[in-house]
């Protein structure tokens, strides 16, 4: 089941891509696109043929668990770390032959954020502000300074700051260029809820007219933020689709929980073409092609069951998720 | 390469580093050159500058490295070394601004001993009576110096994340390149190619500056050998890179 539906989902994402290639050109060319990425750390391989593209103008989320290979290909794609093989093209530059041209148009946040405790927030954006060379440096870093709500914090050092603010500071790092590309690794992990959805707010604003990826192991996350998804897992893709999508092939396997006041006869629901299964104390897991809840609800009024309870077994993309890296 | 600079004299300023390194060196130097007993000037009787020369390498032995270790070591122990790395600078960049910003420390700690230039001129007899070629020459030989202990200190801090093993190390390298050659010649197995050893070493060079000559190839051996260290570390970075 697993595996017809990934080959499913891997169809249809190469399917878009020869289409984004071919009608699009000007798009695809505003991308980051990843060709089949390989990166071998002595004898192991981090990453195995990884292909995938960020289109522009969304967030593409990069899920994975911990040491699959996500901070690996953003750490490639911004120059850190040389590939073994394969390309990276940022907005059609490739990374590996004019490295400097592409650190110029992207924003990166690293993993674990790393900042100059000692400086100051504004001697700090200043720095990476001359660095990028950008032009009226004082209204960018006070208009950074707003946009990530540090006014408050603007003449502390960067030491005295909490987890939170040290990632806006990391956040505003990334964007004071306007950088055509923002490559942000696990912004949001370590953070409370507020922070959470504060920080959230940052990125979702400036996403527009950009190519965002953003790596995370969280579910939530993708869901909250991301229009696209990629899945990598022990270094190769296994799913590369649209949110909506993902979640759209496991509705096939939606299901429903019923519980009744007392047992009943599953024949009777099993005649009319449901799928029912017993979950023990009167709980039954029904499901069926389309919505089977009417059905359930006729046949319950017809034969005069108590039905107490209809519930949806909540698909979410943490059980596609959970589904396409378990151990197999 | 002027915003790598930037960044790290402000560090100095900002952690006392300057401070404590001009502070400790200028103290040292002014009580070897005025009060200490066995090589102070007034007892000597000859405008010489001879002590602050002599001495200063071996002052310099421990403060340039304390000045140097951190620069890559403390980048790679916080994981800023990766921020540098994906901002738009040429490997290079971050190198030379690091240098410079190392090199301009030890200028600022050499600069206030010109004072003693004047005082010797002045209370020479007759007034002026003092060799100044040689004291030009020296100074020239002692920036140089410096040039080549920074850039062994920042090739130290970039083989290791650790700031103590850099120092140590920055230490043991500026010791053996300026005199280690030195002793090593005189090792008496190498007949006529103890000369040539010698040349090796910094020592040599340092001392025909000394003595007022200038000479074309001692500058460009002193020169050479602080690029030779400062394009050492940007392979060792590179290798690093993985």
């Amino acid at each position: 089941m697993n595996e017809y539906c990934v080959s499913e989902i891997q169809l249809y994402g190469a399917k878009k891509s020869t289409i984004l290639k071919s009608k699009e050109g000007l798009r695809y060319s505003m991308s980051v696109v990843v060709d089949s990425l390989t990166k071998i750390y002595g004898t192991q391989k981090a990453l195995d043929q990884v292909s995938f593209e960020a289109p522009k103008g969304a967030i593409t989320g990069f899920l994975g668990p911990n040491g699959a290979g996500k901070s690996t290909t953003m750490k490639i794609a911004t120059g850190y770390v040389s590939a073994s093989s394969g390309t990276i093209l940022v907005n059609g530059i490739d990374v590996s032959s004019e490295a400097l041209k592409v650190k110029r148009i992207t924003g990166y946040l690293p993993e674990h954020n790393p900042l100059y405790l000692d400086m100051y927030v504004k001697q700090y954006l200043g720095f990476v502000a001359s660095a990028y060379q950008v032009g009226g440096v004082k209204n960018r870093i006070g208009e950074m300074i707003e946009r990530c709500g540090l006014e408050r914090e603007q003449s502390k050092k960067i030491r005295a700051l909490s987890k939170g603010y040290r990632q806006r500071v990391g956040l505003a790092q990334a964007l004071i260029h306007d950088p055509d590309v923002l490559i942000l690794d696990e912004p949001t992990s370590g953070l409370d809820p507020n922070q959470l959805v504060e920080i959230r707010d940052v990125i979702k604003s400036a996403s527009q007219e950009k190519t965002v990826i953003l790596s995370t192991h969280i579910m939530q996350e993708v869901e909250a933020l991301c229009d696209k998804v990629v899945i990598i897992d022990k270094g190769r893709i296994v799913a590369d689709d649209k949110v909506q999508n993902l979640k759209k092939d496991q509705k096939k396997a939606e299901s429903y929980v019923v519980e009744f006041e007392q047992e009943i006869d599953v024949r009777l629901f099993s005649e009319s073409g449901l799928q029912i299964e017993a979950s023990g104390s009167n709980r039954y897991t029904v499901g069926g092609e389309g919505d089977p809840r009417k059905t359930i609800m006729k046949i319950a009024g017809e034969n005069d069951l108590p039905l107490v309870n209809i519930s949806k077994n909540e698909q979410s993309l943490e059980n596609v998720f959970q589904d396409l890296t378990k151990e197999k | 390469m002027i915003s790598i600079l930037k960044k790290e004299i402000h560090e100095f300023l900002d952690s006392l580093i300057a401070y404590v390194v001009i502070g400790i060196f200028l103290v040292g130097i002014g009580l070897l050159m005025w009060v200490f007993p066995e090589t102070n000037v007034l007892d000597y009787g000859y405008s010489s500058m001879e002590t602050v020369f002599s001495l200063a390498p071996y002052v310099f032995m421990f403060l340039v490295p304390a000045i140097t270790m951190k620069s890559f070591a403390e980048e790679k122990r916080n994981g800023t070394i990766e921020l540098l790395y994906t901002l738009p600078f040429k490997e290079m960049d971050i190198i030379k601004g690091k240098f410079f910003a190392g090199f301009l420390l030890v200028l600022f700690s050499i600069l206030p001993t010109l004072v003693y230039y004047f005082s010797l001129f002045y209370l020479g007899n007759p007034v002026g009576n003092i060799d100044t070629a040689g004291i030009v020459g020296s100074y020239i030989g002692l920036i140089l110096l410096g040039g080549i202990f920074t850039a062994i200190g920042i090739m130290s801090s970039a083989l290791t994340g650790n700031q103590i093993v850099s120092f140590i190390l920055a230490a043991f390298l500026c010791f053996f390149f300026y005199a280690g050659f030195e002793s090593l010649a005189s090792i008496n197995i190498w007949s006529e190619t103890s000369a040539i050893i010698k040349e090796v070493g910094i020592l040599v060079h340092y001392e025909v500056l000394s003595k007022g000559l200038i000479d074309f190839s001692d500058v460009v051996y002193l020169l050479s050998v602080t690029g030779l260290f400062l394009y050492l570390t940007k392979l060792i970075l590179n290798l690093q890179k993985g």
